[in-house]
């Protein structure tokens, strides 16, 4: 029996928010979360039974992201007034969205999917390609790079409060 | 998360619950699904003296009316079944179900003018559903005056099946449906629910 999709967006909508942000950043992340969910709607009927909705919410985020990302580099032209902040909610971490954004785009997608996504290594590997031992091993390599972007930042911090 | 020890602390502005963000989604959700003809079915909740009530509409119109006793997740899975999975808290098309509800329970309303869906219900049960409205506000009729009035004078215990299933209860007021000996009878809000509505049109 197929669930009323409302359950879909309580049961997942957080988690497909978390992935959106981390993967095309704060600003652009409801935009695909609506265009993901809208999609999703639009197709409901036609899942197949037994079908894990996690892991199809996630490939049609990743679809959307990848939309958006090529929008916005559309929109990314140059304009004489810089529009003023505060019009979208504030990014809550901003040093986390530009740690993130210094990955490559396989390793922010793995450790979205399965960091914050909740997806087992093995559904991951099915979105990005590849195996889930070396889904695991992008997410690791992710993650070390992430903890050393970190560390730089804290010891320019101490650099700064001593100098 | 288990093999990712500094995921929990690093990422922890991301794993915040934010429902202030995923409210806003879904209302955009909703407005948009509507606007592409996506929503089969669209609820939401309101309070009532009688306690919460589920309004669920169709493009044609309201379509079922719950009591919270009915369990509102079971309510919502049997639209999906019946009426098509696309089903999402739409609120803004069930506006004017849930003034005129609201007037009616402050006493203000004694008719209802909404767009309705009788899909849920069919055949004799429908005709029943459908003459409910000719019992006025403020009075009462037997089941046997039901049957009559819907045609098939013997078919009493028909009537009390019709409007023990009735879709809309409320709105189509199978609360004026007593026994010939005066006695309440059941209700699907409950005998309680009953009482408290007659005694309101009563005055």
């Amino acid at each position: 029996m197929r669930a009323p999709f409302d359950d879909l967006v309580t049961r997942h909508g957080p988690a497909i928010l978390r992935v959106c942000r981390a993967v095309v950043g704060w600003s652009d992340a409801e935009d695909v979360w609506s265009e993901t969910f809208l999609a999703a709607l639009r197709a409901y009927p036609d899942l197949p039974d037994g079908a894990n909705v996690e892991a199809w919410l996630v490939t049609i985020a990743k679809r959307k992201g990848i939309d958006a990302l090529r929008a916005g580099a559309r929109r990314a032209l140059p304009v004489e007034t810089v529009p003023d902040r505060g019009i979208r909610d504030p990014e809550p971490d901003a040093e986390l969205q530009t740690a993130l954004a210094e990955l490559t785009p396989r390793q922010r997608e793995v450790i979205a999917y399965h960091v914050l996504g909740g997806l087992p290594y093995a559904e991951v590997a099915e979105i990005v390609g590849g195996t889930a031992a070396a889904a695991r091993r992008a997410a690791a390599d992710g993650l070390a790079r992430l903890r050393r972007i970190y560390a730089a930042a804290d010891s320019d911090l101490w650099e700064a409060h001593r100098g | 998360m288990a093999d990712s020890p500094i995921g929990e602390s690093l990422f922890a502005s991301l794993l915040a619950p934010d429902d202030a963000a995923l409210d806003r989604l879904r209302s955009r959700l909703a407005l948009a699904a509507a606007a592409d003809g996506l929503l089969d079915v669209a609820y939401r909740t309101i309070d009532s003296p009688i306690g919460g009530l589920l309004l669920a509409a169709t493009e044609e119109g309201l379509v079922r009316v719950a009591f919270e006793s009915e369990g509102f997740d079971f309510v919502l899975d049997e639209l999906g079944r019946q009426l098509g999975s696309r089903v999402l808290r739409a609120p803004a098309r069930l506006d004017a179900a849930a003034s005129e509800l609201e007037e009616y329970f402050a006493g203000r309303r004694r008719d209802f003018d909404l767009p309705l869906d009788l899909a849920l219900t069919s055949g004799f049960r429908r005709d029943v559903v459908a003459h409910l409205p000719d019992i006025a506000y403020g009075s009462t009729a037997s089941y046997a005056a039901v049957a009559e009035l819907a045609g098939s004078p013997r078919a009493t215990r028909a009537v009390g099946t019709a409007c023990a299933r009735n879709p809309l209860p409320l709105v189509m007021p199978c609360h004026r449906v007593v026994r010939s000996d005066g006695s309440l009878g059941q209700y699907r809000g409950g005998e309680a629910a009953k009482r408290w509505l007659l005694a309101l049109e009563q005055g």
